[in-house]
């Protein structure tokens, strides 16, 4: 349970999510990554070694080159974990939209 | 596509954020915050009482099937702003977890769309953290106690 907390509170920081959207399409250099950011580099590279440590990046030796991959198995732990949360709320609001829709006032 | 809730939890703060864009126009928005019928639908609980003005209170109660009281909420309304507002504490009853303090944005994006905004703040980071992870936990009980009554069928 501690691991997915850790898990958790990586994926809680905005800029985190945003390095795991870019990353989720093509493996990256932590450069090419912090290109992509206002922040300096070795703040992404904080980001970048937190999101390694709790196993959601991955790193890929490519000749002289540090790659960045997403581990699907893991992220797919992390979206079944708050997704519940999530899935509750919109439930709640899809139903307050229909009844809303069929709404006649009274009187 | 984007999903229509989204949550907002940022690392190691006590609050979170919960936004839903609405094809309703605001009035409508509101008003499923507003008359305790309504609340009652789409919350599936009982509203026992709704006092939507200041200093106003409510309380929640949801049974089983069986009529047996398995949910008790209340809180008390700060702030009671027709199509713009409303903040108010909820606590749990029968919990150990201390009252949270929601507020709900009501925003106008078009005349047939609006927007919900719900911040809510808690006590503690870990409280934030466990209540987030909650209905993750109950959905993990509930498969197991629909495992248990699988398994009782059996017997």
């Amino acid at each position: 349970m501690n691991l997915r907390r850790d898990v958790f509170q990586a994926i809680a920081d905005p800029t985190r999510r945003a390095i795991l959207l870019l990353v989720s399409s093509h493996s990256m250099t932590a450069g090419a990554i912090a290109a992509n950011f206002d922040t300096a580099r070795p703040t992404v590279s904080k980001h970048l070694q937190i999101l390694t440590e709790c196993q959601l990046l991955e790193q890929q030796q490519n000749g002289r080159e540090i790659h960045y991959h997403i581990n699907a198995e893991k992220m797919k732990e992390v979206a079944e974990f708050i997704e519940p949360f999530r899935k509750m709320w919109d439930d709640r609001f899809n139903k307050l939209e229909d009844i809303m829709k069929n709404y006649k006032p009274k009187d | 596509m984007e999903p229509k809730t989204k949550i907002h939890a940022e690392n190691g703060t006590q609050e979170l954020i919960v936004t839903r864009e609405f094809d309703l126009p605001l009035e409508l928005l509101f008003k499923a915050y507003a008359e305790p019928e309504i609340v009652a639908q789409w919350m599936g609980t009982k509203v026992v009482k709704l006092e939507n003005k200041k200093h106003g209170s409510y309380a929640f109660e949801t049974s089983d099937p069986k009529g047996n009281v398995v949910f008790k909420a209340n809180g008390t309304i700060h702030e009671y702003i027709p199509n713009q507002k409303i903040t108010r504490t909820f606590e749990m009853e029968n919990s150990p977890f201390d009252a949270q303090i929601e507020y709900l944005d009501f925003e106008k994006r078009t005349d047939t769309t609006s927007k919900l905004t719900m911040h809510i703040v808690y006590r503690s980071v870990a409280l934030r953290d466990q209540m987030l992870q909650m209905p993750f936990a109950q959905g993990i009980n509930m498969a197991h106690n629909r495992l248990q009554d699988i398994v009782n069928q059996l017997k």
